[in-house]
C-alpha cells in the first residue's frame, strides 16, 4: 500500500497550537503546489479568542529573534494585533548590578505575544493571541478546525480513526501537536507509538496587570533577564507585553519557595517603580515544559510536532514548534507518511534539537556555576557593560548572552563562541579584576 | 498599537542599502512602502517600488555580488533585517524556505521580460 499523499488524502491533526496550525499551513501550501487535494482536520477545543486558561496554551509568549526572520520570509505576518510589543533589547540583572544589551541592528526583532485571548483578569481584549492567529492562517488555507477534545484513537484496516461522540473518522495520517500538558501520549501509545515519552519539568509563569504606562516607563521594549544565585533556577525572564508583564521561571521544579525567593531579590525589586510590591498575578500557571525528546516521534502514518516530542530547551519553543511542524509537512508532502520517510527525512531536524540541547544543558550547567561565584558574575557584566559602551568593540559576551537567552542561536553556537581564547581570555580579565576590586571601565546601570 | 511593530523604521527618502555596498543582509517589507532605483552613468531610474511582505536584497546574498540598486523609503516605512548567514544556513536545513523568494524572482523575471518585448516592440 503507498503511504503518499494524493488526491483526496485525509489528515488529522490533534492539537491546534503553533504546531499543528503550522504543520496544517504548510502541507496545504506544498499539496497546492503539487497540484494535489488534501483534506486537514485540526482537532482543538479550546477558543483561543478567550482570556484565561481557557484559551491559553501557557508559555511565555516569546517569538525568537530567528523565527521572526523566518516566517517573514515564509510571508507570515506577525501583524501588530497580535504582537504586542517588539523588543529590541535586554537587560541583564544580577543581584548588584544591571547591564543593558541592544540587538546588533539595533531593530524590533523580537516579538512578546500572548498565546491566547489574554490573561484571566484582562478587562478589554486589546491583541488577538498567537495561537488564533496561526489557527487562522491554516484556516484560510482549507484547513477544518473541529472543536473537539480527543479522548480514543483506534485503528481502521491499518489507518488511523479518531473516534468522536457521534462517530468515527478515518484518516491517512495522524498528526500529534499535543503538547506536554495534555493526555496525547496515551492517544499516541494506543496506535502503537510505545517508545521513551519525554520527561518534563515544571515552570511557572504569572502575568502582572501592571499597565502600559508603568511598562513603558519602567521595562521598555527590552526583555529583562536575571542571572541570580538562586538554587534551580536556571533562567528567569520578565517580558513586558502590552499592559501586563509575563514573568517565566525555568529551572528543576519550580516551588512556591524558590518564586517567593525571586520575587523577593533585590534585583526584581529594582525592576519595578519604588513601593510597588510585585507579587504573583491573577494568572498564573506551573506548566510542565519538555526537557528530554521522546525516543522516536513516528511510526507509518503517525508523527509527533512540536513539544510532545522535542523542543528547544528552555527557550524557542515555538520556534522549535515550526522547525518540526514544517520538516513533518515537507516529509509527508514531498515524500510520503511511512516510518521510513519519517526516518530519512524528519528524523535529521528531530535529532538536531535534540542534539543541540546537549550543548544547552551543559551550558546551563556551566551558568549555574558563574552564579556561585560573584566575581565571574561581576566578570560578565563587566565585560558587556564594556562591550556596550565601547563604539567598535567586539561584542563577544553580549552576542554570547544574547543568543542564549534570547534562544536567536543553537546551543551549540554559543558553546563554541565561547571557546574563542580572545573571549576566554577577557572574560578572565574581568574577573581578575572583579576579584581584586580593580577599577573598569564599563559602566554599568 | 505601534507598540508591536517589528523592525526598524526608515524615514521618507531615507536609504535603506545601496547600489555598489556589499551585501550581508536582505530585508523584508514591514508596513509602508519602499522605492527601488539603478544608478548608471549618473543618470538615476526607478525600476520598481515595494509594499508590505516584499523581500528584497536577496540577490546579493545568492550571487555575492555588490548591490544592483539603491532602496529608499517612500513615506515612512518599516523594514526587518535577515542575517545572511542564518538566512543560509536555514535554507540548507529546509530549501523550501526559499520557495517564496523564487515566486517573487520569478514575477520579477516575467515582468522583465514584458518590459524588454516592449522596449524592443517597432
Amino acid at each position: 500500500m503507498s503511504l503518499t499523499l494524493e488526491d483526496g488524502s485525509r489528515v488529522a491533526v490533534i492539537g491546534g497550537g503553533p504546531a499543528g496550525s503550522m504543520f496544517a499551513y504548510f502541507l496545504l501550501t506544498f499539496a497546492q503546489k503539487m497540484d494535489l487535494d488534501v483534506g486537514v482536520d485540526i482537532y482543538e477545543p479550546r477558543d483561543f479568542a478567550k482570556p484565561g486558561p481557557g484559551g491559553c496554551n501557557m508559555c511565555g509568549g516569546i517569538v525568537s529573534e530567528s523565527l521572526v526572520q523566518m516566517l517573514a520570509v515564509e510571508g507570515i505576518e506577525l501583524p501588530a494585533t497580535v504582537v504586542q510589543r517588539g523588543i529590541d533589547s535586554y537587560f541583564l540583572h544580577t543581584e548588584r548590578s544591571s547591564v543593558r544589551i541592544d540587538t546588533p541592528l539595533k531593530e524590533k526583532r523580537i516579538a512578546a505575544v500572548h498565546r491566547g485571548g489574554g490573561p484571566r483578569d484582562v478587562t478589554e481584549v486589546e491583541w488577538g493571541g498567537l495561537d488564533g492567529h496561526l489557527l487562522g492562517l491554516a484556516q484560510g488555507l482549507g484547513a477544518s478546525v473541529i472543536p473537539a477534545r480527543i479522548s480514543e484513537v483506534g485503528s481502521d484496516g491499518g489507518r488511523p480513526q479518531v473516534l468522536l461522540k457521534d462517530g468515527a473518522e478515518t484518516y491517512d495520517l495522524l498528526v500529534g501537536a499535543t503538547g506536554v500538558n495534555s493526555s496525547g501520549w496515551e492517544l499516541f501509545e494506543s496506535l502503537g507509538l510505545r517508545y521513551r515519552r519525554p520527561k518534563t519539568t515544571k515552570a511557572y509563569i504569572t502575568e502582572l496587570n501592571v499597565g502600559y504606562e508603568t511598562i513603558t516607563q519602567h521595562f521598555g521594549s527590552s526583555m529583562h533577564i536575571f542571572l541570580l544565585n538562586l538554587p534551580r533556577l536556571d533562567c528567569a525572564a520578565i517580558i513586558p507585553k502590552g499592559n501586563y508583564l509575563t514573568v517565566c521561571l525555568l529551572g528543576e521544579d519550580i516551588d512556591r519557595e524558590l518564586i517567593n525567593a525571586f520575587f523577593e531579590s533585590a534585583a526584581v525589586k529594582r525592576c519595578f517603580p519604588g513601593g510597588f510590591n510585585p507579587e504573583q498575578g491573577a494568572c498564573h500557571c506551573s506548566p510542565k515544559i519538555n526537557v528530554r525528546e521522546a525516543a522516536r516521534p513516528f511510526i507509518d502514518r503517525v508523527v509527533l510536532v512540536g513539544d510532545c516530542g522535542v523542543t528547544r530547551l528552555y527557550k524557542d519553543g515555538i520556534g522549535a514548534a515550526y522547525r518540526t511542524a514544517k520538516a513533518a509537512a515537507r516529509t509527508v508532502a514531498f515524500a510520503g507518511f511511512s516510518a521510513g520517510d519519517f526516518q530519512k527525512h524528519y528524523w535529521p531536524t528531530y535529532r538536531s534539537i535534540a542534539g543541540d540541547n546537549r550543548f544547552g544543558w551543559f551550558t546551563f550547567a556551566v551558568v549555574h556555576w558563574i552564579k556561585a561565584l560573584g566575581p565571574l558574575v561581576r566578570g560578565v557584566v563587566k565585560m558587556t557593560a564594556r562591550e556596550q559602551t565601547s563604539p567598535g568593540a567586539a561584542q563577544r559576551m553580549s552576542i554570547v548572552l544574547w543568543d542564549m537567552f534570547t534562544g536567536s542561536a543553537p546551543y551549540r553556537d554559543v558553546f563554541v563562541r565561547t571557546l574563542d581564547p580572545r573571549f576566554l581570555g577577557r572574560f578572565a580579565w574581568e574577573s581578575a579584576l572583579a576579584i581584586g576590586g580593580g577599577r573598569s571601565n564599563g559602566k554599568e546601570s | 498599537m505601534d507598540l508591536g511593530a517589528l523592525g526598524k523604521e526608515y524615514e521618507d527618502q531615507e536609504v535603506i542599502c545601496r547600489q555598489g555596498e556589499a551585501g550581508n543582509f536582505m530585508y523584508v517589507v514591514q508596513s509602508g512602502r519602499a522605492v527601488v532605483t539603478h544608478e548608471d552613468g549618473g543618470a538615476e531610474s526607478v525600476v520598481g517600488n515595494l509594499a508590505p511582505g516584499d523581500v528584497f536584497g536577496e540577490m546579493a546574498i545568492f550571487d555575492r555580488q555588490p548591490r544592483s540598486a539603491t532602496v529608499r523609503a517612500m513615506g515612512s516605512a518599516r523594514i526587518l533585517t535577515l542575517d545572511k548567514r542564518a538566512f543560509l544556513r536555514r535554507v540548507h536545513e529546509d530549501p523550501t524556505l526559499a520557495f517564496r523568494i523564487l515566486e517573487r524572482m520569478s514575477q520579477r523575471i516575467r515582468s522583465l521580460n514584458e518590459e524588454v518585448s516592449r522596449l524592443k516592440r517597432p
